[in-house]
């Protein structure tokens, strides 16, 4: 077996470099963002997720959540902004890692790492989403029976006068793009073994 | 015999139905098929214009939308309004204080918006008090009145507050002349020719801040200043005042002040005055006049009483002031957008003389005068004379101008506006206004670039314009496109108080400097708590602070207890939100004053003095949100003398029915 067959090609390289870069730039942009829309905010709500902390209209969502007893946000809270920079940056060093070692399993393995981590991240999402939702101070003014606060993972839904909508932000996207350009390496170097 | 009385019966028929058909065509036939359209805003959608109207006897400002005419907001200004807490919240009092103590009435005339280069810059609104003289200035990212300046030596300020070009003064022309503070004003009435004088102040706007300063005032004789312009453009450093009255009459002036065929523009040349200043001629003069100023940081005001005052003497200093003649009790004296016309309106003229700048100076350098008037010298009518506007109407009260050439005259007695050409002198178009105009305004009409498209008639008198409520009806305005050769009537609204002058200007140029909330963390009120931990009572003797804060939906404290009669206690309100539109309100029963309305962030305090033991119940009157019915407290009043202890909190222990349902 002739050993570039082991190795990366100068393309996948390439892209595996913009791969870690955009994660680079991901670290300094919101990575999600939900939405809220009610008739009396015209001008609408944002409460925006960044590796490092929640950002947007905390205190205003903090303020109005009191009424339906949900607790209030605090990044610290969160051991999440503690680590998912690390992590990120690792993703980033581990691009340029698997140019410097041109293994092509090695490059496999980060490609599934990397998806793991966005399962992993979406699944923790949704749990954090699910505690706020669904945790309620029972003294709360506003009791609707059987009524969570949980917002969609991805998507719309209606909470009582407010209308949530959850997207990947700039970072987000910025994260999928990086997974989508792996993955397209991934496809050229598994064609090129092949042939 | 038959037939002569079947002819005057037939003569008699013809003239009445003749003479039916010659009446006036009433607003039906004057309002054309798409003025609805033309006036009509969607809901949700801006108006393009800011309109800021004076009050006139209300003391206020309100502020309208066109061409929708909806009242946007009223800004108190030198009336107390117990609705927002203006001139009854501790930190507003002092901004209605005077040399009289506090004056909480005043008649607001003009307004006038500040300009750089001679155009609307979108900073401040400027009003002036025509009773107790003052001038307000109003910022424009709050919409509210930031400083009061009261003016010595001044009877009621009516030809104020004129602007010049770069808003470098703002004048005040006193209408009632009067003996100068610092003689003995206790003299017969009648010795008005011997002892009233007239004065002319320039009060200097700070540029970045705006802060208003008496930079000198002018000593004229005793005459009524009645409006005024400053000089644009070419005659930018020159001021022109309407003078009546130089009858010096003191007693029925409906009849003695119309004695004269003409009376006087003014022409006073500030650059000239300023010059004199830096030789040192003015006379410093001792008087007493307050200077009022509210901060958005410490959301208070102080009052300052000022002791003294630079005085120039029109007599003495021959070439600052110079009259004009101008027939019949001048009123508007008004300035080409070039600066280059003095339009000038006697009411009981039947025409309109517009003067020329370019031969005003030639005639003062040929020293054409037609002798002197008080030691001031007066140039000859024809010298000064540009041309006559002839036949434009019943009346001539005001003038504004277009972009094209064109200039707008309101006709007090024919009750019209008259469009005409201020090149040829030659009348365009004449619309009935509903009734007997006062003021006009056209959209940028007194600037360098006036904006045209609109021009709103401010009336004098309503009768059956609206749906009759009693003998007190609303003033109206009316709404005219003048976007083609023809004035157009749009829209009528009513209006508060009475309006006098007015402005309008593209609402481009203020609503994004809007301020949305004050920021808490930049709140120095000394009384406020910025946060619930922050909130306290102290008591000082007799007098107990309370460190109140209002959030979505409580107030901390809303249970106190330990006041007793013979207190005075200060309700010091913090609105701890930081949201858009959330303002709290703070009463409480029996207050002999008013309310606090509270925006977020900011800190007002009422002051209430108990009458009676027993339970006073407080709230929130602002709706703020669902539980905003629950944005209640108790204040436990105890007799003089009593030993219960001050006591306060909120929420301490929760209610019996939460605890169970854990």
């Amino acid at each position: 077996m002739d050993s570039t067959e082991k190795n990366i090609g100068i393309i996948s390289k390439g892209i595996l470099v913009i791969a870690g870069a955009l994660l680079v730039i991901s670290l300094f942009n919101p990575i999600w963002r939900i939405e809220l829309d009610a008739p009396q905010y015209p001008e609408g709500l944002a409460l925006t997720i960044h590796a490092n902390k929640i950002g947007g209209d905390v205190e205003i969502i903090n303020g109005l959540n009191h009424y339906i007893g949900m607790k209030t946000l605090h990044a610290d809270e969160f051991i999440e902004f503690t680590i998912l920079p690390y992590i990120i940056s690792a993703f980033a060093l581990a691009c340029l890692l698997v140019i410097l070692i041109n293994k092509k399993k090695a490059l496999y393995l980060l490609f599934g790492a990397f998806v793991l981590f966005g399962i992993i991240a979406m699944v923790d999402f949704w749990r954090w989403e699910y505690n706020y939702g669904h945790n309620l101070d029972p003294n709360a003014a506003i009791i609707v029976p059987g009524m969570a606060y949980q917002p969609p993972l991805i998507g719309f839904k209606q909470l009582l006068n407010f209308g949530a909508y959850s997207i990947p932000d700039i970072g987000g996207w910025l994260f999928i793009a990086s997974g989508l350009l792996m993955a397209t390496a991934v496809f050229i170097v598994y064609k090129k073994q092949k042939k | 015999m038959k037939n002569l009385f079947k002819m005057v019966a037939l003569t008699g028929f013809v003239a009445a139905t003749g003479l039916q058909s010659c009446k006036p065509k009433d607003t039906s036939n004057a309002v054309s098929g798409d003025a609805g359209i033309k006036a009509y805003v969607a809901p949700g959608k801006y108006d393009e214009v800011y309109n800021f109207v004076s009050g006139g006897f209300s003391g206020q400002m309100s502020v309208y939308g066109l061409p929708s005419g909806r009242l946007l907001r009223v800004i108190p200004v030198f009336s107390v309004d117990p609705e927002k807490g203006w001139g009854y919240s501790e930190e507003t009092k002092p901004m209605l204080n005077t040399s009289h103590g506090m004056v909480p009435w005043d008649d607001l005339h003009h307004v006038q918006l500040s300009k750089t280069n001679g155009e609307y810059d979108g900073k401040w609104v400027f009003g002036n008090a025509n009773n107790t003289p003052r001038v307000a200035r109003i910022d424009l990212t709050t919409f509210r009145t930031q400083e009061i300046i009261e003016l010595p030596n001044s009877g009621g300020n009516h030809s104020s507050p004129f602007i010049t070009e770069n808003t470098e003064y703002v004048v005040a022309g006193t209408r009632f002349s009067v003996p100068m503070d610092d003689a003995n004003g206790d003299v017969a009435i009648d010795t008005y020719k011997e002892n009233f004088k007239g004065t002319l102040s320039f009060i200097s706007v700070g540029k970045e801040d705006g802060k208003m300063d008496i930079a000198f005032q002018i000593q004229c004789p005793g005459v009524n200043f009645d409006l005024s312009r400053a000089g644009k453009g070419v005659s930018n450093g020159w001021f022109f005042f309407s003078c009546y009255n130089t009858e010096q009459a003191n007693t029925l002036l409906e009849v003695n002040a119309s004695q004269k065929d003409k009376d006087f523009v003014m022409a006073v040349n500030w650059k000239k005055a300023e010059e004199y200043i830096k030789a040192g001629k003015g006379r410093k003069q001792a008087v007493k006049y307050a200077h009022n100023t509210y901060s958005e940081k410490t959301h208070t005001a102080t009052s300052e009483i000022k002791t003294e005052v630079l005085v120039l003497d029109s007599k003495e200093l021959k070439d600052i002031c110079y009259f004009i003649p101008c027939p019949k009790s001048p009123h508007g004296c008004d300035v080409s957008p070039t600066g280059e016309y003095i339009v000038a309106s006697g009411k009981l003229a039947a025409v309109i003389p517009v003067f020329s700048y370019d031969k005003m100076l030639k005639a003062i350098a040929a020293k054409s005068f037609d002798g002197e008037f008080e030691g001031i010298p007066v140039i000859k009518y024809e010298s000064a004379l540009y041309g006559e506007v002839k036949k434009p109407g019943l009346g001539p009260l005001h003038t504004e101008f277009d972009a094209d050439g064109n200039a707008y005259t309101s006709m007090f007695v024919s009750s019209e506006v008259v469009k005409w050409n201020i090149k040829d002198l030659k009348v365009i178009d004449r619309q009935p206004t509903y009734y007997s105009i006062g003021h006009l305004c056209v959209v940028g009409g007194d600037t360098k670039k006036p904006t045209g498209k609109y021009l709103i008639a401010y009336n004098k008198i309503t009768k059956d314009r609206y749906l009759p409520t009693g003998p007190e009806l609303s003033q109206s305005a009316q709404l005219f496109d003048i976007s083609g050769e023809k004035m157009k009537l749009i829209l009528d609204f009513p209006t508060i108080g009475e309006p006098h002058y007015a402005q309008a200007v593209l609402a481009s140029v203020i609503k994004d400097k809007s301020v949305k909330m004050f920021k808490i963390e930049e709140n120095a009120h000394p009384y406020a708590a910025k946060g619930e931990k922050e909130t306290k009572v102290v008591r000082e003797g007799n007098k107990v602070h309370v460190y109140m804060t209002a959030i979505r939906s409580h107030l901390t404290p809303d249970n106190i207890e330990g006041i007793k009669m013979g207190d005075e206690v200060y309700f010091h309100v913090t609105n701890l939100e930081q949201d858009w539109d959330v303002p709290h309100g703070f009463a409480i029963k029996g207050a002999d004053n008013a309310e606090l309305l509270i925006m977020p962030g900011e800190t007002q305090t009422l002051k209430w003095v108990p009458t009676k033991v027993g339970i006073s119940p407080m709230y929130c009157t602002d709706f703020c949100s669902a539980l905003h019915q629950e944005m209640t407290g108790y204040v436990r009043v105890s007799p003089a003398g009593s030993n219960v202890p001050l006591k306060f909190g909120t929420g301490i222990t929760k209610p019996e029915v939460a605890a169970a349902s854990k």
